[in-house]
């Protein structure tokens, strides 16, 4: 079998223990695997679509953009992904002892999200607060603007700002939430949720329809990995899920409407063909 | 969904924010993995999907509620127990690594190089106990010493106390850094063994606090250090068997050592030194009591140990056979101590007790050999090849 290389992008220092632990555990069971990392899910994208890499762990607007590009005479699939990237939400939270209760009263204030890419932070949270018809002073937390908020930072800054009074309110994962609670970052009961956005789906395995026949076989040792298995356990934690699920895609409709109305995805596009 | 209604969980106002998890556990472990959860905090109804969906439970909106069900993971399957609480176990395998002794070990936790892992070549039933006594009989250098008691001896008296302390710092210096270097190898299921080297280190460090103050008490210089004391010591810091190391450096030198700091404090010039003397040579007696303890249960297990031990003395002979062993200066130091005058006569005494406290020492080697199941002739020849450095 030939080796399968996978596409990845370096958010953070454990992207490198985490798939070096998965290219281990593939090898053990005959999947001869390798993995290359990018610094930006755009990088990866092109990567992908150029046939440097077979399979991509993408972001859910990474695999919009490559969903995008492929529409014209090729086929993307998502064809596994993790428990917890299904149903997500995201919240707006105001200051509790503030003036800010619903959406409207966002109107005219400023409001903290993440990164400029980040869905769960920024993009999809915009595109709510837009249905809703508000249109509230946008201040971006650019933390490594390319990989689409994966990291943590930009959310954590919003919240930093909020709590400072720099901002009236910021946009954070679900998750987040209680994270940064935990952390002692976000007191109990120092903030309101003013939003919370419709549910959505993050990442997953992106393969095109030239993909080799061993993607099959990545797939089903994916979804047979067990976290009650301790060689597997410390992979699934550092990733953060209990268990893979087969790939869906109609988790990502409100990221599609909020880069469609955005402009974001045209104006993407549009970059690649100008290159 | 199971035939029966879940149990029900009221979370009041308390949000997962400020620990309501806790309860959603408890009540998914005693509700048999389903739990109607309502609440009425603010954020309940973002907080708990979000923390539902990063624990792998389903969570789903149910009526005034969320119906949650356990996830079908467990984190504990395959988990072990390290061993017994009370008791150690013959063999504590790496995979146990830091775990308190009788704790359930998660499967997968890193393996750590932990050699001395066998109960048999470092266990003592009376680990426990020296421990114990170890700790409750720690003493502060700065009040246990009467630094400034008076002194009226003269200053060759003072020179040879010097020199005196500048060995015993130097031997007490190889006493703390042996057994340092296997108290990172012992495995910690065998805690007892682990804390009271830990003590003894401890110990040793203060001893060398105390004879480096005591050498610095009237005077700027310390003493000599020889190559041949230094030979003798590198031979004990270059072992790397535990019960070899442990029986040339607690049960030979340390044993001998008992006699030399006893020697010492009868023939102190002043009370200070008399002081240090005894209370280190109150530490070393427990350090020459763990050793003898945990060797004679190994030879007990392991007869043939005796022959490597035997060996060992021999080897370390053959070793230093080519250096001077004890320097001249010690020797002497001791004998002015013991004069405690230049007169013929206080020298003649004085060089017959350091005649005497080298047989003392050879007694009691003789007499620990034999405890170790050596026969009275062995343990007589054996002792015999003890270095001439004393430790």
């Amino acid at each position: 079998m030939t080796e399968l290389v996978l596409g990845a992008v370096a958010y953070d220092a454990k992207v490198v223990p985490i798939w070096d632990g998965f290219k281990a555990y593939f090898a053990a069971r005959g999947l001869p695997f390798d993995y290359v990392l990018y610094t930006t899910y755009e990088r990866q994208v092109e990567a992908h679509l150029r046939g440097h890499v077979d399979v991509a762990w993408n972001s859910p607007l990474a695999w919009l953009e490559t969903e995008h590009a492929a529409a014209a005479g090729r086929r993307a699939e998502a064809i596994a992904m993790r428990d917890t990237d299904r149903d997500l939400t995201s919240v707006v939270l105001a200051r509790a002892d503030g003036p800010i209760a619903t959406p409207a009263d966002l109107a005219g204030r400023r409001l903290g999200v993440g990164a400029r890419d980040s869905p769960q932070a920024t993009l999809i949270p915009l595109d709510a607060l837009a249905a809703a018809g508000v249109a509230p002073e946008v201040v971006l937390h650019d933390v490594l603007v390319g990989k689409h908020g994966d990291h943590v930072g930009g959310e954590r800054d919003a919240v930093r700002a909020l709590l400072a009074g720099t901002v009236d309110a910021a946009c954070v994962l679900d998750a987040n939430r209680l994270a940064f609670a935990r952390e002692g970052l976000l007191p109990p009961g120092a903030t309101r949720v003013v939003l919370q956005t419709e549910p959505y789906d993050h990442c997953n395995f992106t393969v095109l329809d030239d993909a080799p026949p061993a993607v099959t076989r990545l797939r089903e040792l994916l979804l047979a990995m067990s976290y009650d298995d301790p060689e597997v356990r410390p992979l699934l934690d550092l990733e953060g899920l209990t268990r893979w699920l087969p790939g869906r895609t109609s988790g990502y409709r409100a990221l599609a409407r909020a880069v469609t109305a955005s402009g974001w995805l045209a104006a993407w596009a549009a970059g690649r063909a100008a290159r | 969904m199971s035939a029966t209604a879940p149990a029900e969980l009221e979370l009041v106002d308390l949000g997962l924010d400020e620990g309501g998890h806790l309860l959603v556990e408890r009540g998914l472990r005693l509700g048999g993995g389903e739990l109607l959860v309502r609440g009425g905090a603010a954020t309940v109804a973002i907080d708990l999907p979000a923390w539902c969906r990063a624990r792998g439970h389903a969570c789903a909106p149910a009526a005034g509620g969320w119906h949650v069900r356990a996830g079908q993971i467990d984190r504990w399957r395959g988990a072990e127990r390290a061993g017994e609480v009370a008791a150690p176990s013959a063999h504590a395998p790496a995979r146990w690594g830091l775990a308190a002794r009788g704790a359930l070990v998660e499967a997968g936790a890193p393996t750590l190089d932990l050699p001395l892992a066998d109960r048999r070549t470092m266990w003592a039933d009376e680990a426990a106990r020296l421990y114990a006594q170890a700790v409750a009989a720690q003493w502060d250098p700065a009040t246990a010493i009467p630094w400034d008691a008076p002194a009226d001896h003269p200053a060759e008296g003072e020179d040879a106390v010097v020199q005196l302390m500048t060995y015993l710092i130097e031997n007490e210096t190889a006493a703390l850094l042996v057994p340092a270097r296997f108290l990172g190898r012992v495995h910690p299921h065998f805690r007892e063994v682990m804390q009271l080297l830990a003590v003894q280190i401890a110990d040793e460090a203060r001893h060398v606090e105390v004879f480096t103050r005591r050498a610095c008490l009237r005077r700027d210089a310390l003493g000599l250090s020889t190559a041949g004391g230094q030979a003798s010591l590198a031979t004990l810091f270059d072992e790397p068997d535990f019960a070899i190391a442990s029986f040339l450096l607690s049960v030979l030198g340390e044993g001998s050592f008992l006699a030399l700091l006893g020697f010492v404090r009868d023939h102190a010039p002043d009370r200070c030194t008399a002081a240090l003397a005894r209370l280190a040579a109150q530490d070393e007696a427990r350090h020459v009591a763990f050793g003898l303890a945990h060797l004679r249960r190994h030879v007990d297990e392991e007869p043939a140990l005796r022959g490597r031990l035997a060996a060992a003395i021999e080897r370390r002979h053959a070793a230093l056979a080519h250096t001077a062993g004890l320097n001249r200066e010690v020797f002497d130091a001791l004998v002015l101590l013991a004069a405690g005058g230049w007169a013929p006569a206080d020298l003649r005494r004085g060089h017959a007790a350091v005649v005497e406290l080298v047989r003392t020492m050879d007694e009691g080697r003789r007499q620990r050999l034999v405890r170790l199941g050596f026969a009275p002739d062995d343990a007589a020849r054996l002792s015999a090849l003890h270095t001439r450095n004393f430790m």
